[in-house]
């Protein structure tokens, strides 16, 4: 007699995913997806980086195109061009001449 | 832009959609007008407005996106129109208003506006009202900034038309319509241990018709009901909501795909609908043992959940809505499809907002997708279906069945065929 062995469609997807990510952490909707999601919008700025990369960048050739230009996080040196520019606001501040 | 929010305001005369890029549209239904028949029911622009602007908090190191995350209409009371809108951490409250009236002979100034010498006026007039082109502006009159450290997901306007609350990832605040310098946290499930945190905020609403009553949803699937009178800081709920999980059908995805993205009342107030990634589910308040309906969206996706996982689609955060009298619930889906679901007849639809595939003023053609087998003609298969084509944001006219469906940077509005 054959043993009944269905799997649902749902387990099934999940041997697909631990089959390509073997080392899937063990709490999947668990603290470290949480913390992700609450540090949306983290961008890391340091300005001691910064400046070094700003030095840097005047004894070299300047890249042509960043690969990836919206990324700036800790893993990224930012540099001035990558830093969100701020768009100037509708409401001149009464400061402004 | 891609548009991020659609809501009809009470009356449903006014149609306001908020996008990525921090601007919000207002269109108004035309007036019947027998010259122009078919034009009865069209939605013309009204208002456009910049809400938000991209701004970077140096000191937490945090981008802020312009992105209007909510708009919630105010009821009306005056011939302006009053609406709240939010990004991920400030809400401003806008008076739209008419002006098609202009003075016009005035004694110190001349028509252009330049100050006439006091010693050369030598009589008084009045200055008179005259029509000019209709011009409608928008006005911020409140900002309501600085109660967030999360991204708030939510805001909902309290049937006491006085207050209303915000919602965070992990806080809940209420304020005061007039009063922008000071809010109460009503709901803090932050643990004092950040590595123990479980679950997060996902919405929440005021009651339509309770003030002090409001619900909001969790990231695991479960709607807590809280009643403010019970005391000044709700962390404890009267009712919490949850349906029984068969523990021997758990997998990976399971509290991914049970992450509550919407929360709605229904207009009665008896009844709440939530979305979770492939269902949207009616519960009965006085029932918190399990909900009393619930309709697929979008079941073919149960076996394509570890691509939707890899890219990042499982994450999606759909929203639904009742129709005005609750008979109905409408939600959307991948290839600019979207669902309604008529409560009483048990039946279902599925419809597809597109240019290419319909013709304007012709009633849409019901889609159907094709789970496995043979393909049929006119279906379309799992496969095929474009994820990146997903309709998030719907929203349906409070009295009538017209209904806006957002489908990326493209807004649809429907209505039910005239004879």
């Amino acid at each position: 007699e054959m043993e009944d062995k269905v799997t649902s469609p749902e387990k099934a997807e999940e041997a697909k995913l631990k089959a390509r990510y073997p080392h899937l952490g063990q709490k999947p909707g668990g603290s470290d997806f949480l913390r992700k999601r609450l540090q949306k919008g983290q961008k890391y700025f340091d300005s001691g980086d910064y400046n070094m990369a700003k030095a840097k960048m005047k004894n070299k050739q300047l890249p042509t195109a960043a690969p990836d230009k919206t990324e700036v996080t800790g893993d990224h040196i930012p540099t001035p061009q990558d830093l969100p520019q701020r768009k100037p606001s509708l409401v001149a501040s009464k400061l402004a001449g | 832009d891609i548009i991020s929010t659609v809501e009809f305001n009470y009356s449903g005369d006014l149609l306001a959609t908020g996008d990525k890029g921090g601007r919000v549209v207002i269109f108004q239904r035309e007036q019947e007008n027998k010259s122009r028949p078919h034009s009865r029911g069209e939605y013309n622009v009204y208002s456009t407005f910049q809400s938000h602007e991209p701004e970077f908090d140096y000191l937490k190191s945090l981008e802020i996106e312009e992105k209007i995350n909510k708009i919630r209409w105010l009821p009306q009371q005056n011939a302006a129109h009053f609406l709240l809108s939010t990004n991920d951490k400030t809400i401003k409250l806008w008076k739209i208003s008419e002006r098609d009236k202009r003075a016009e002979g005035y004694n110190l100034k001349d028509e252009d506006g330049r100050l006439r010498d006091p010693f050369r006026i030598t009589a008084l007039r009045v200055p008179i009202l005259k029509p000019m082109d209709l011009m409608v502006e928008a006005s911020p009159r409140r900002i309501f900034a600085n109660a967030h450290t999360y991204h708030i997901n939510s805001i909902s306007v309290n049937s006491d038309h006085e207050t209303y609350l915000s919602a965070d990832d992990l806080r809940i605040n209420l304020w005061h319509l007039e009063i922008t310098d000071r809010s109460f946290n009503i709901v803090d499930i932050k643990p004092v241990n950040m590595e123990e945190l479980t679950e997060v905020i996902t919405a929440a609403e005021f009651h339509p018709l309770q003030c002090n009553v409001f619900v909001y949803s969790s990231s695991k699937g479960t709607i807590r009901l809280c009643d403010m009178r019970s005391s000044a800081l709700c962390d404890r709920h009267s009712k919490f909501f949850e349906e029984p999980e068969d523990p021997s059908s758990r997998s990976f995805f399971s509290e991914i795909i049970s992450s509550i993205s919407d929360v709605k009342f229904s207009h009665s107030g008896r009844y709440m609908m939530t979305r979770d990634y492939l269902s949207v589910k009616v519960w009965d308040l006085n029932m918190e043992s399990r909900p009393v309906e619930t309709h697929q969206v979008h079941e073919y996706l149960r076996s394509k959940l570890c691509s939707l996982y890899e890219n990042d689609c499982i994450f999606d955060k759909f929203e639904g809505c009742w129709n005005g009298s609750d008979s109905a619930i409408m939600t959307g889906s991948y290839n600019n499809f979207f669902r309604m679901f008529d409560r009483s007849t048990r039946r279902d639809v599925t419809l597809e907002a597109s240019r290419e595939n319909s013709k304007p003023r012709a009633s849409l053609k019901p889609r159907k997708v094709c789970t496995g087998g043979k393909r049929k003609k006119d279906e379309i298969s799992v496969d095929s279906l474009d994820f990146n084509k997903k309709i998030l944001h719907t929203a349906w006219h409070p009295a009538e069945n017209i209904i806006a469906v957002a489908a990326t940077n493209n807004l649809y509005i429907f209505q039910d065929k005239v004879n």
